[in-house]
């Protein structure tokens, strides 16, 4: 035997004898269960429960704590705590006492688990999930005969009635789902906007003049009629939303949306055509819109067509004029749906 | 100059070079730049003049000699008084460099020097006058947040924090601007901000607006109800926080809680 090769025989676990086949990896089965101090130790246990017993306490008093902060903190009372700063007092001290008490439960539920409940390892074995031969023999044959006496492979309509009977009765059920709502109609494609309607500051409800307007100036307006007091009025201008703005008539490259403004006023609708967000982020330099939500862009001097983002409709232009008295006034509703597409949708 | 060639390779001589370059740079930036002296004088017509050398020294590499706006630097005719009085107010001009949006720094020049610059710029046309102090005087604050939200507060969020725009750009934070600034971007529009004039925006509105800005922007008046406001930038730094370290701190708690045995033997 020479120097190396007993060297590697070291290496050998001690019964690798040769001739006798050992499996180096053999399962070493579970480990002997180790008990806790606390399993050994009556005083060690009963401090525990103590402990536990604190905890739980600790929870109750942080309690009465959440309630006296309630009771006795003005709810105006600012006070500064480092690091959060100024603060509301009753804030925080409802916050801070209950985050303790739930904390406290937390804590003394785990302590008690770790310490004093059972922690005896209890291995179930896995078995095979198929079932005996026999039992699977008999459940076929059980199949077979029960089919066989129902007459269901003979008796061809009385199967085909079955089955007919089965779908159909559920399927009834589709018809309640008319009472998720009423139909959109084409409520979709038109909004409160119509020829002849004045476009009204939304900051002083005054009809706008084209003076009104400055180059780079950036405008919300409502159609004529709608109030903020109406029941309805969110619902109005959820559609009817406009924005205004005043582009150099020499800076707007779309000729048809120069010819829909008034003097470079154009008109748009405040609603993403992506899905529906407010839209009035609106660089007057560039005379980009973008939107917060996805981040699509429009570009309101040419036809307000998107530059970026999801979008997939430029942003609808409503066709304004002036009118006898001198106000900007629609020449009808939008051209396309304003806002989001949707299946009926026809451009 | 044997002396010096001598020791042209001494590992301090790079580092020599460099502190003459420095200084010498230092010491003619600041005997060339703009004075820090005040040259305040009543007469309207002097401060113009005055107004027009310091225009020629600060402002006419990018703006024009007669500010008639070059490559560099929009037109100033018409702009008017207000916009000056924001822009170099601020800090924004004179721009430190070319780039998606000037950002504010602290003034460089002092504000009568910039009111005669203002004077200047307001003779070459016709435009918004510096606002007295009657005209941003804080007014109805319930008011001013709804104006707030109808008409600035997509791009300078709820709380006037500021948020991001496109290409770089961005709506700064509204924390620390004086009302008389407020007012004058709202009427003049600065960069990309669009503007707000008085005839679709009257000034009692923009009054109201400055009240609403200052209250909800001062800590002592509008504290953080919560206690951690994360710069009050809503939902998406909240979602981040909860996140990493919400769940961060319940997995290290969980990690922490069983990494220690309860068994009475330690091994």
């Amino acid at each position: 035997m020479t120097h190396q090769d007993r060297n590697a025989a070291d290496h050998l676990p001690e019964s690798g004898k040769p001739g006798k086949a050992v499996d180096p990896f053999a399962d070493p089965g579970l480990p002997a269960h180790e008990p806790r101090r606390q399993d050994i130790d009556e005083l060690a246990a009963r401090h525990s429960e103590r402990v536990v017993t604190m905890f739980f306490l600790l929870a109750v008093v942080a309690a009465f704590a959440f309630i006296a902060c309630y009771v006795l903190i003005p709810k105006s009372k600012v006070v500064f705590i480092f690091p959060w700063g100024h603060v509301m007092a009753q804030n925080f001290g409802l916050g801070g006492t209950l985050g303790i008490a739930l904390l406290c439960i937390g804590v003394a539920a785990i302590h008690w688990a770790r310490t004093l409940m059972s922690d005896v390892e209890l291995p179930a074995e896995r078995h095979p999930i198929e079932a005996p031969p026999a039992v699977r023999q008999q459940v076929f044959d059980d199949f077979r005969q029960g089919a066989y006496e129902s007459g269901i492979g003979r008796r061809k309509m009385l199967r085909n009635a079955m089955l007919g009977a089965l779908t159909i009765v559920p399927l009834s059920a589709i018809v309640l789902f008319r009472d998720l709502g009423p139909l959109p109609e084409r409520k979709l494609e038109s909004t409160a906007w119509a020829n002849g309607k004045r476009l009204i500051n939304m900051n002083n409800d005054q009809p706008l003049r084209p003076e009104d307007i400055a180059v780079g100036s950036l405008t919300f307006a409502k159609p004529e009629g709608v109030q903020e007091s109406d029941a309805n009025f969110q619902e109005v201008m959820a559609k009817a939303a406009l924005m205004i703005v005043r582009i150099m008539p020499n800076n707007i490259k779309d000729k048809q949306s120069a010819d829909w403004g008034h003097q470079g006023i154009l008109a748009y609708s405040k609603i993403c055509t992506h899905v529906g967000c407010p839209i009035s982020l609106y660089e007057q330099q560039t005379h980009h819109v973008l939107c917060p939500c996805h981040q699509s862009t429009f570009d309101l001097a040419d036809g307000g067509r998107v530059i970026f983002g999801p979008a997939g409709h430029p942003l609808p232009q409503l066709r304004i004029a002036v009118n006898g008295q001198g106000y900007l006034s629609a020449l009808g509703d939008f051209d396309k749906p304003v806002g989001p597409g949707y299946w009926e949708r026809s451009a | 100059m044997e002396y010096l060639s001598a020791r042209r390779r001494h590992p301090l001589a790079a580092l020599v070079a460099l502190l003459i370059a420095l200084a010498a740079t230092g010491g003619l930036y600041a005997a060339l730049a703009p004075t820090q002296r005040a040259q305040a004088n009543p007469a309207q017509s002097l401060a113009i003049d005055q107004g027009k050398r310091l225009y020629d020294v600060g402002c006419a590499s990018c703006h024009g000699p007669s500010g008639q706006g070059s490559h560099n630097g929009p037109s100033l005719v018409g702009v008017g008084a207000a916009a000056v009085d924001f822009q170099m107010g601020t800090g924004r001009m004179p721009a430190q460099q070319p780039g998606a949006q000037v950002p504010k720094k602290r003034p460089v020049y002092p504000q009568p020097q910039i009111d005669q610059i203002a004077a200047y710029v307001a003779s070459l046309g016709p435009g918004p006058a510096i606002p007295n102090p009657s005209q941003y005087t804080p007014g109805d604050m319930a008011n001013g947040g709804q104006l707030f939200r109808t008409n600035c507060a997509q791009c300078h969020n709820f709380a006037g924090s500021g948020g991001a725009l496109s290409e770089g750009k961005f709506a700064p934070e509204l924390r620390g601007v004086s009302p008389k600034h407020i007012y004058e971007a709202m009427l003049t529009g600065p960069q990309n901000m669009p503007s707000f004039p008085d005839t679709t925006m009257p000034e009692p509105q923009k009054r109201d607006i400055i009240a609403y800005v200052t209250s909800a922007t001062d800590p002592a008046t509008f504290p953080s109800y919560g206690g951690l406001s994360l710069g009050w930038l809503g939902p998406v730094p909240e979602g981040l926080f909860g996140w990493i370290f919400g769940l961060g701190v319940l997995i290290a708690a969980s990690i922490w809680i069983a990494a220690r045995t309860a068994k009475a033997r330690k091994k």
